[in-house]
Formats: structure tokens, C-alpha cells, sequence
């Protein structure tokens, strides 16, 4: 692990895997020390803002190979598995589409972190054979709600953008309000299902 | 109700306050106004609590009505107010009465104006702010002419007679910076930051962009992949085109793009008076 500066109060530790990101966000949430105004973890590395000093010498001390479990919340989200790249998917993972919506929804998964729009989570614990590179050409217009998967995450567009993930499906459940509490359904930490419907 | 009505918008006005910072860790930027100083001392003239949510107005041109008496101010670069036809200038405040209409001319240098109203703009919060944010659409659209806008109470005295200067809109920036976090992943970060850059048209609320000579990805780095990561306001990123964007208040949360270096806080409000065309320069401080 390594601190990167990021301005007058804010560093960036770099992590050796998503697993010891997760380990030291974890060990922060738990502590909350005084002064912490942000907390954003990333694909490899979490940005602290506020409180640095508190952050550095709790890390310090902190047995990152057994994380504190935290409570985090558990979110099952309905999907149609009906997305225009089922069968490249299942093409790629070299079995039928069902037998990819059995691996979806069979897998545990976890927010890693957010990105691109309020709500957006990337979610780590995919399948080996569902871990497939982004679509060639990304598409112009991705309705809100798609169910989709690229490298070695999971996640649901929030709403609608440009976007390169294959889509597996979709749902109906909104992922972020701005009027609501919380306002994001998914937040990094939380572990999610995903549940085929008809 | 107390409340105004917008008769004109100019080119883009926004409710803006001082954001709705907190929520980056959900994807949400802190969002608020570009020139906190000068929203502020808006208020302050008025009689506000500095955070109140006043209107952003790009290039000025804002033209509204008021149903009460109130006490309004406009700050940012130095521009023209006129009150029914009576001309009073920015950087004071000024006593309305109901039906009377304030229009807020063109700024000669800078773009950003800020109208403070007292008691505020009341219209709804989202995340616990009033502000736009042009990037994920949270918070009350651009005003469009004859859209109403509810007063909070007033609650302060505004500012009495006072010397106040306009923001400064220089056509030369100097914008002190710290190194980092990626400065690594490019080549001499420090020397090509501190060579002239130019702010272009397609700069936003998003981000200021820059162009000139291209920032290099250093040896080793020159085909790698940044995992994405979190972002802070005032990160000058650098996409593969070596054109670095500054990131303001409605950039995205996390990027992947390496940041060469950030904006210190106190020059944000310079940089979002920065027109196209105006020269920037970065100094290590």
C-alpha cells in the first residue's frame, strides 16, 4: 500500500488488490474517525478526504487480512434475463443462455465502488467464464435499468447513457433517487443478488 | 409566498448554494457554485447565511421580477444592474419593491454572475442542497423564462455601505497547484503544467479544459490502464490526448485518467471566472 497526495486534504491509498481496498475501507467505515468528509473507494485504491492523519495511524495499526465484518446491507434485485447480449455471453462462456442466468444469479456479489452516475455500483464476485471484456463498439443508448457485465464486474446503468458493458438483462427497480433515504440503492460494501423473473 | 419570477435567463443561469458535498462515495458530485466567493459576499450583502442558494447566471443577461420587497445583490466579475430602468452596479446591495424588475447586464471580463436575494432561493433540496448539477441532472433545471422561484424568510441585516471588489478576471491565470497523485504516470508533470495552456469553449461546470503543448505519458506508463479511482474538485486530469481538465464542482466521482495535479482550493474561484481564450499557467506551491 502506498499514500498518494490529492491537494491540501485528501490522499489517495493505493491498494495491492481490490481485496485490500475493500479491507481498508471496511477498517475506516468501522472507525469513522474525526474529520473524514469522503470516503470513495476505487477499483484498486481509496481516495480519503478530511481527517487524513486519523485514517494514516488507524491503517497503521489495522490488520488488513481480517477486515471488521462491518453490517452491510443485502439487496436482491429482479431481473428479466432478456439483454441483446445473452447469447454473446453465453457464446463466450461456452454454454447455453440459461446456463448464464444460472451463473449470474447464483453468485454472491459485492459494490466495490461507484462510478459514472449517482448509483452506478461495480459489483466484484462474477463468475470465472461470466469475467468477459467490454463490447467492441459500446453502444449510444443504454436504458436505464440494464443488467450488464464487463472485465470483472457486474452492475445496473442507473439511468440511461452511452455505454459498452454486454447486457444481460434488466430491472425495474430504481437505483437512485435523489428525494429518497437512502438516495442510492447500492452503496460500496453492500451485497447483492440477482433473481430471475419472468 | 414571497418570490421572483424569471422573465429572462440569459445564456444559462442555475440555482446554485455551496453543494452537496459528502455523497462522492455514491457517485454524486459536491456540485454548488463555480465562484464561492463570490456567491458569498453576495449573500453576505444581502444579509444571507453565506450558503443561501443564489443564481449562477453564465455571461449574465439574467432578467427577473419580484412579487415582495427585497434586498438583492450581484457579484462576480464587475457588470451592469439596472432596477426598472435605474441603473445601480454590482458589488451593493440594493432595495426592490414589489414589481419591479432587475436585469443584470453583460460582464466585460470574467463569466460567472451570482444574484443573492434576501432570504435566499427556496426552492426544493435534493441531498440537502439546492444547487444544479449539470452532469447527473440533480437539483432544479436551468431557469427558463416565467419559472417562479419561492424566497426563504429574511432573517438577516444586510451589509451596510462598504468597499467590495469585483472579482478579478485577469487574461493571465496563475494557478498554484499541489503534485499529485499520479505525477508519475507522466512525463515532467511539473514543467509542462507550468507552461502556458489556453481554456477552451468546451469547458463547463464539469470540468475547464485546457489546450496547448500535450502532456506526455512517462516511460513505462505510456500503454497502462488506470484502475478507475476516486477524484477530488480541482484535479487536473490528463486523457490520453495529454490535454489536461481541471475538474469543478459537477465533475464526475471517480475517473480513470491519471491526475497529475490539484488545484489548491482558494484559486477554484479564479479559474471559474476563466472565459475561452484565457491563458493558465500551474505553479507548484
Amino acid at each position: 500500500m502506498r499514500w498518494r497526495r490529492c491537494g491540501e486534504d485528501a490522499a489517495l491509498l493505493d491498494c495491492d488488490s481490490l481485496d485490500q481496498m475493500r479491507a481498508a475501507h471496511a477498517t475506516v467505515l468501522a472507525a469513522r474517525p474525526d474529520g473524514v468528509t469522503d470516503l470513495v473507494p476505487g477499483a484498486r485504491s481509496l481516495l480519503v478526504v478530511g481527517g487524513l492523519a486519523a485514517v494514516r495511524s488507524l491503517l497503521e495499526g489495522a490488520d488488513l487480512t481480517h477486515p471488521p465484518a462491518g453490517d452491510p446491507r443485502e439487496v436482491t434485485l429482479d431481473v428479466h434475463y432478456d439483454g441483446e447480449d445473452l447469447a454473446l455471453v453465453a457464446r463466450d462462456a461456452g454454454c447455453s443462455p440459461d446456463a448464464v442466468v444460472e451463473l449470474h444469479t447464483g453468485a454472491a456479489y459485492t459494490v466495490a465502488f461507484t462510478g459514472v452516475a449517482p448509483g452506478c455500483g461495480y459489483l466484484t464476485g462474477l463468475p470465472d467464464s461470466l469475467c468477459q471484456p467490454r463490447l467492441e463498439t459500446p453502444r449510444t443508448r443504454v436504458p436505464a435499468g440494464a443488467v450488464g457485465l464487463a472485465g470483472e464486474f457486474t452492475g445496473v446503468y442507473p439511468r440511461e447513457s452511452p455505454g459498452g458493458w454486454r447486457l444481460l438483462g434488466h430491472t425495474s427497480t430504481p437505483l437512485f433517487d435523489a428525494h429518497a433515504d437512502p438516495p442510492a440503492l447500492l452503496a460500496p460494501g453492500d451485497r447483492v443478488r440477482f433473481r430471475s423473473i419472468r | 409566498m414571497r418570490s421572483l419570477e424569471v422573465v429572462a435567463p440569459g445564456p444559462y443561469a442555475l440555482v446554485e448554494d455551496l453543494g452537496r458535498p459528502g455523497y462522492a462515495h455514491l457517485g454524486v458530485a459536491p456540485s454548488g457554485a463555480l465562484d464561492t466567493v463570490s456567491l458569498r459576499l453576495a449573500n453576505r450583502l444581502v444579509g444571507n447565511p453565506e450558503g443561501s442558494a443564489g443564481v449562477e447566471a453564465l455571461l449574465g443577461g439574467l432578467s427577473v421580477r419580484f412579487t415582495t420587497s427585497a434586498t438583492v445583490a450581484v457579484t462576480g466579475p464587475s457588470v451592469s444592474v439596472d432596477v426598472d430602468g435605474r441603473s445601480f452596479g454590482s458589488h451593493t446591495p440594493v432595495a426592490v419593491q414589489a414589481g419591479q424588475t432587475l436585469v443584470v447586464g453583460t460582464p466585460g471580463a470574467g463569466l460567472r454572475c451570482y444574484l443573492a436575494v434576501s432570504g435566499g432561493i427556496a426552492v426544493e433540496e435534493a441531498l440537502g442542497s439546492r444547487s444544479r448539477d449539470v452532469l447527473s441532472g440533480i437539483g432544479p433545471a436551468p431557469l427558463r423564462p416565467g419559472d417562479v422561484l419561492p424566497l426563504g424568510p429574511v432573517r438577516g441585516v444586510p451589509a451596510g455601505a462598504d468597499v467590495v471588489v469585483p472579482a478579478a478576471a485577469p487574461e493571465d491565470l496563475v494557478i498554484p497547484v499541489t503534485l499529485g497523485p499520479r505525477d508519475d504516470w507522466l512525463e515532467s508533470p511539473a514543467e509542462g503544467l507550468s507552461a502556458w495552456w489556453t481554456a477552451t469553449a468546451e469547458s463547463n461546470r464539469v470540468g475547464l479544459r485546457l489546450d496547448g503543448t500535450p502532456l506526455r505519458r512517462a516511460a513505462g506508463f505510456a500503454e497502462a490502464e488506470l484502475p478507475s479511482e476516486g477524484v477530488v474538485t480541482g484535479a487536473i486530469q490528463v486523457p490520453p490526448s495529454g490535454l489536461p481538465v481541471v475538474f469543478l464542482a459537477d465533475h464526475p466521482t471517480t475517473g480513470g485518467y491519471p491526475v497529475a495535479a490539484v488545484v489548491r482550493a482558494a484559486a477554484l474561484s479564479a479559474l471559474a471566472q476563466a472565459r475561452p481564450g484565457t491563458r493558465v499557467r500551474f505553479r507548484l506551491s
